[in-house]
């Protein structure tokens, strides 16, 4: 039988046959491995949160039983539950605000393709593969009340200066967002970097002709087109900076006084003291609280592009 | 001849403006980690921009080796690396060509499903039971199927859309000629899939190589990972600030992931920023 003759008869199969034909060529087998790691390591873990959020598990008793909303109540009552989210929320919405100020500052100073443009942009990568746990470190040491940062600012004032960066019950939340903004930034800038690439320059060189300005040009024509960027960096950093642990952990602990206490260090804490079902309450609201803002924030971010 | 005039000054300061960002941003920091990692005990206690009176590199890679057990940690950290990253893109592989190419209520539904770990969040409290109950706490077998459950997504995500972009055609020609769907996929599919691959690859790696929030929950005193080791060392009483090891632990364990963004720097670029600016 040719070729032609073969596709003759797969073209007089009936509808009917085109079920099964996908079964044969694409059989769902194959999806059947993946999704067994995903269903029980990812997926029911997920359901569970909601079953033990609502049960007295701990490692002081022998078996679990339900306890309706009483770790909650316990959690609003002890005022982790509110502190703790103000905090991450807080924290999140920084991180936010200065990963991608600092990206697209990156973004717009290294966008020329010069030797030195190329040289930087891959530095200021190498945050973004190090380990977060270790960047919180290096800045402990970094900002220590007698450390590196102190003494650049000393010797630029010409007295000596002590500021206690991670002492502060007030401005030591800002300073690990800094961190936090300077361990992606690179990242933000490299995608910033890739939405200004897809700039028409005809259009920038027809608004240069018309004698608009850097400045003018940068806030009526690009920052606009930079939406989808925008829209990505914003998603991923707000919503990645939520389910943080590692650099706060590093560099306070949650300190001073609890100030920068995010939820997973709450969930940690209470995970090693045996309070089960209290870690597990705390997740849930993490988990709640990422699902609440994730979807209208995707879906507001992508509405703005299309009416951009 | 305006424009040349408004650009000239910016050719001489932005390569000035670009130097000073480097030096106070990524300088200082990264300074401050090899001089420090290059002290002795007493010099590194208090971190400060002063070069070692006299570089003592090899005894603190030494010291880290011997008492903070890098070696064991490597072999720990990879132990976990390895198997976690295999299963992850091969069996997401597999799945991501079926969901890609049917187009059936159920399947779209399993694909929404099989991309909602891109977002939710890991419930770590509950995986450790579940854990428990299985026998797999502690176990290094428990935290490499704990990753391949939680990068899954990932992996579904990015490879199933960079399938829906390879003609079909291909696939019916080789079916017309005989071949299985295990040949078609292993022979047609996934040899097509090397650039996708080696980007989920490298960004997978990277969690898991960097990993010590839920590394901590599933093996933390059991098994000895570079990032738990690293929080140890920082952490108990015994190490505290004791900075020149902290430093060349730190200068050690980035140092394979720094040579692998030097040699595959293209790849990951484009990786991060593919379906970013679309």
């Amino acid at each position: 039988m040719n070729a032609g003759a073969k596709v003759k008869l797969l073209l007089k199969r009936p509808r009917i046959n085109a079920a099964s034909k996908a079964h044969s060529t694409h059989p769902i087998w194959f999806i059947v491995p993946a999704f067994f790691f995903l269903i029980i390591f990812f997926i029911v873990p997920t359901v569970l949160n909601f079953v033990y959020s609502f049960t007295d598990w701990s490692s002081f008793k022998t078996e679990v039983n339900f306890s309706g909303f009483s770790n909650f109540s316990q959690l609003f009552s002890s005022g982790n539950l509110v502190a703790d989210l103000r905090i991450t929320i807080l924290y999140a919405v920084l991180v936010a605000v200065f990963q991608n100020l600092f990206g697209f500052a990156l973004a717009l100073l290294l966008e020329r393709d010069t030797l030195l443009n190329r040289i930087a942009r891959a530095s200021f990568f190498i945050p973004v593969i190090m380990s977060a746990l270790a960047v919180g470190y290096v800045f402990q040491a970094v900002l220590e009340p007698k450390g590196p940062v102190n003494s650049i600012f000393s010797f630029f004032a010409g007295r000596p200066v002590e500021i206690p960066w991670l002492y502060s019950t007030t401005w030591t939340i800002v300073v690990v967002s800094v961190i936090h903004a300077w361990k992606w930034m690179g990242l933000a800038m490299l995608i910033f970097l890739a939405g200004l690439k897809t700039i028409d320059s005809e259009v920038l060189e027809a608004a240069r002709i018309d004698g608009a300005s850097w400045f003018q040009t940068l806030r009526t024509i690009r920052f606009p087109l930079l939406a989808p960027a925008i829209t990505f960096n914003v998603a991923t950093s707000l919503l990645g900076s939520m389910n943080s642990f590692d650099i706060v952990q590093a560099t306070t602990q949650g300190g001073p006084g609890g100030t920068t206490e995010l939820l997973n260090i709450y969930i940690v804490r209470a995970f090693g003291q045996g309070l089960f079902a209290q870690a597990t309450a705390m997740s849930l609201v993490l988990l709640i609280m990422v699902m609440v803002l994730a979807f209208p924030l995707i879906w507001s971010l992508r509405k703005r592009e299309q009416i951009l | 001849m305006l424009t040349n005039a408004l650009q000239r000054p910016s050719r001489i300061f932005q390569p000035l403006a670009v130097l000073l960002t480097m030096i106070f941003s990524l300088g200082v920091p990264f300074w401050v980690i090899i001089v420090t990692a290059g002290k002795s005990a007493v010099e590194a206690r208090q971190p400060n921009l002063a070069l070692p009176s006299q570089w003592e590199f090899g005894k603190n890679i030494s010291t880290t080796f011997s008492e903070g057990n890098m070696g064991v940690a490597s072999l720990g950290s990879l132990l976990l690396l390895i198997p976690s990253v295999f299963g992850v893109l091969l069996l997401g592989a597999m799945a991501s060509w079926v969901l890609a190419r049917r187009k059936t209520r159920g399947l779209s539904i399993a694909y929404t499903i099989g991309i909602s770990g891109v977002i939710v969040p890991p419930a770590i409290v509950p995986i450790v039971l579940l854990l428990k109950q299985i026998g797999l706490q502690g176990t290094p077998l428990g935290l490499i199927g704990v990753y391949i459950g939680m990068y899954m997504s990932t992996v579904i995500f990015f490879i199933t859309g960079f399938i829906r972009t390879i003609p079909i055609e291909l696939e019916e020609a080789a079916r017309v000629d005989g071949a299985n769907p295990m040949r078609v996929f292993f022979r047609i599919i996934f040899p097509l899939l090397g650039p996708v691959v080696a980007t989920a690859t490298i960004l997978v790696s990277l969690f898991i190589w960097n990993d010590v929030f839920y590394a901590l929950f599933v093996v933390g005193g059991r098994l000895d990972t570079l990032p738990l080791n690293l929080y140890q060392v920082a952490s108990s009483g015994l190490y505290l600030q004791n900075w020149n090891l902290i430093f060349s632990y730190i200068l050690l364990m980035t140092l394979p992931m720094l040579l692998v963004f030097i040699f595959a720097q293209r790849r990951i670029i484009s990786g991060v920023t593919s379906g970013a600016v679309k």
